[in-house]
């Protein structure tokens, strides 16, 4: 189904998608999106959406299934508290991506802004990941709990990543391609070396991630990785007394 | 280092009556009681909760207050001085649960409800209907009808509207902080009294799946367990900022609470702390609010109300106006006075506003903004009795909120001591052993008498005051006085004096 949401307000464009879906319509594309937001928002059927276009917030918040792939830049909270699928964007993305995303797949070819991935978390075998292309800022990965995000920094910007990285965090992992001074970084992350099952596992995400974007996987691979890991899963364990 | 402060209670066994059964020995589960010969307390870990004393078929046990005599200070009273050795002993905040003890003024107790006489008949509720019923949700300006006479039809597109029998609802209590047990008796008596129980922002657990048009799905800034799903299979959804027995604090489930079952349900592994800070990091004003409520409305294809909890703070009324700007259906208000599973003992004694004169302000302030259809109210943050909520109501909330009532109704002894996980009487505890303790089909049973017994008493209050619907006493502030308070306190809550006619 092909949609023009030129000047359509966002409730109008949801509303057709929504029906559409449960009429079971599995694949959309939408021309001239200009700041709609919600789009993809709760969702739980395998369907394809293809936006042409800037889309507004929240883009894929709740969402459980669908591909979304944006062929330009987008703005803050995508992701929202996903659940599951997959969210491409040819471009750079604003704030709070990710937020409370608890699985499926964020790849952005660009930069990211403030508080990526805070809060993200992961059960059993639903672990989400966050890869981004460029740099990000401050608070990335703030509360982590779980999931993982690679950053790679591959615009030549410095600093990659803003302050406070990691701060509060106490589930999952980090990886950032290049040097992170410790002065970046939040108290409750430790920063380790690469050990070969990182490296495997970076290759496999970052596999598929270069295919979407058209990078080479080998030159990719060839910067050297920052691991950062929390200090404790309990980081305020011992602040009470009873 | 062996602590240095003195047992807050003292167990007393008459040796005499005790015929040694150890029926305390395994109930307590603080460990306060051992058997060497004979059953031997250790005051110091006694927390008064009554498990031993209630279970003791020979009434042997009694526990009192250590008599032990400080040397009076109105200033530095035992508990001041009890709690700096216990924080130079341990260098850490003090955590405690329930609501606030302090003596604070209650404000309920200083209103007094009309009743008729002579020349306005009260009505009888035992002969007549009283009508108790209350919508939840967003009403519109004005209704418009099409048609005529027989054949009317309404125009006007409403909002969802949560139909509740009893204007009482049970309070957010999430599962982790209480037990399944105790979660599953609140949803069979939301059930079976047309009412509402709050998962709070542990998600909600599979066993509850069939009570979902009875329940209020929480989302809090940890957002657990919320998926698309558990927004839809609610009656409700709200947004957690707030909670009044801790106001700009966030929630904080430590690692050994978080068992097979809740990792299950919150969607986190085993053993993590479950971390829901104040704030929520994507809300920084009203419109990012309105984001989140939007959100929500889409995810749930605008067939939810989407309500919004706050604490009672200062500022309260212009916080509730931007609340109902933002698009939000219900505000719910959290007074000071409000439980918490565990909360900094700083903030609950001493942070928020109580939800008396909360209520009164932003109720108000609403209606002189001329927007206080576009949400119902509910308040909580120490609702004791059926009196509170006839006053809530005539102060112009739809609805109360109950938590602590509904647990006492259930075992709760008010001991405090939520936090620790050894609730004795399966509540606040995710021990298999004492989550048993709790029957929810006896607790179930309780929590419907209660609200039973506080609905006829409603009903009572409304036919002395000669009306037959809550509705027509929704925000009849004349209908109250105050008694012992001062003339800004009167203000506020926009009451007369006791003695004043009309």
């Amino acid at each position: 189904m092909r949609i023009d949401a030129k000047g359509m307000h966002y409730r109008q464009l949801n509303k057709i998608i929504r029906e559409a879906v449960a009429q079971g319509e599995k694949e959309f594309e939408l021309d001239n999106v200009g700041g709609q937001r919600y789009i993809g928002d709760g969702i739980s059927e395998n369907v394809k959406i293809t936006i042409n276009g800037t889309p507004g917030n929240d883009l894929g918040a709740f969402m459980n299934g669908p591909r979304i792939i944006v062929n330009a830049n987008a703005q803050d909270g995508i992701a929202n508290t996903m659940n599951a699928g997959e969210i491409i964007v040819h471009g750079s993305v604003g704030d709070i991506i990710g937020y409370g995303m608890r699985g499926g797949k964020l790849y952005i070819k660009g930069d990211a802004g403030y508080r990526v991935g805070i809060h993200m978390k992961e059960y059993k075998k639903q672990i989400p990941v966050i890869i981004t292309g460029g740099t990000a800022g401050d608070f990335f990965g703030e509360y982590m709990a779980g999931g993982i995000m690679i950053l790679l920094g591959m615009n030549g910007k410095n600093p990659i990543v803003g302050d406070y990285v990691g701060t509060g965090m106490h589930g999952g992992v980090i990886y950032i391609r290049g040097k992170v001074d410790p002065y970046h970084l939040g108290k409750e992350v430790s920063c380790l070396e690469l050990n070969e099952e990182d490296t495997k596992l970076i290759g496999s995400h970052l596999k598929e991630y270069c295919e979407y974007f058209g990078f080479d996987l080998t030159e990719v691979m060839s910067g050297k990785f920052t691991k950062l890991v929390p200090l404790s899963h309990r980081p305020y364990g011992d602040l009470y007394v009873y | 280092m062996e602590s240095q402060l003195p047992a807050e209670f003292i167990v007393n066994v008459n040796h005499e009556k005790c015929r040694r059964c150890k029926r305390c020995v395994i109930n307590c589960s603080f460990s306060a009681i051992e058997f060497k010969d004979k059953v031997t307390p250790n005051h110091r870990l006694c927390v008064a909760c009554h498990r031993c004393a209630t279970f003791c078929p020979e009434s042997a046990i009694t526990i009192t207050e250590n008599p032990l005599t400080y040397k009076y200070g109105y200033n530095w009273t035992p508990e001041i001085r009890k709690n700096i050795l216990k924080q130079a002993e341990s260098g850490g905040i003090i955590l405690t649960g329930m609501g606030n003890p302090q003596p604070y003024p209650i404000y309920w107790d200083h209103m007094l409800i009309d009743a008729c006489q002579v020349t306005n008949p009260s009505i009888d509720p035992l002969r007549e209907p009283m009508e108790l019923r209350t919508y939840l949700g967003a009403k519109p300006e004005a209704l418009e009808f099409d048609g005529e006479h027989d054949n009317v039809s309404l125009r006007t597109e409403l909002a969802p509207q949560v139909k509740l029998d009893i204007p009482v609802v049970f309070a957010a209590m999430s599962y982790g902080a209480i037990s399944l047990n105790a979660h599953k008796a609140l949803a069979m008596a939301a059930r079976r009294m047309g009412t509402l129980m709050n998962t709070g922002e542990g998600g909600l657990h599979e066993d509850l799946a069939d009570y979902t048009d009875r329940i209020i799905v929480q989302v809090a800034s940890g957002r657990f367990g919320v998926t698309s799903k558990y927004l839809n299979n609610s009656a409700l959804v709200e947004i957690k900022i707030g909670q009044g027995a801790k106001p700009g604090i966030g929630g904080h489930l430590p690692g050994e609470k978080v068992g097979e079952d809740i990792s299950k349900t919150r969607m986190i592994p085993v053993g993590t702390d479950a971390l829901s800070p104040a704030p929520h990091h994507d809300i920084y004003s009203i419109e990012d609010l309105s984001q989140l409520i939007y959100a929500i409305k889409e995810a749930t294809d605008y067939k939810k109300p989407v309500s919004v909890k706050i604490a009672a703070v200062h500022n309260v009324a212009a916080i509730a106006s931007g609340i109902v700007r933002s698009g939000a259906d219900i505000v719910m208000i959290d007074g000071f006075r409000g439980g918490t599973g565990a909360a900094p003992m700083i903030i609950r004694d001493h942070v928020g506003v109580p939800i008396e004169l909360a209520l009164a302000a932003v109720d108000e302030r609403l209606r002189q903004e001329g927007i206080r259809n576009r949400a119902s109210i509910l308040v909580g943050g120490s609702i004791r009795q059926s009196a509170d909520v006839v006053k809530a109501i005539a102060l112009g909330a739809d609805a109360c909120v109950i938590g602590t009532a509904a647990l006492i109704a259930i075992g709760c002894r008010v001991c405090q001591k939520c936090y620790t996980g050894n609730c004795a009487w399966g509540i606040a505890t995710q021990k298999p052993e004492l989550v048993r303790r709790l029957n929810p089909e006896v607790a179930a049973d309780h929590l419907c008498n209660l609200l039973t017994a506080w609905g006829h008493e409603i009903q009572e209050v409304l036919g002395s005051l000669g009306i037959n619907a809550i509705e027509s006493l929704r925000g009849s502030r004349e209908r109250l006085r105050g008694v012992g308070l001062n003339q800004e306190a009167l203000d506020i809550l926009g009451i007369k004096h006791a003695g004043i006619g009309q």
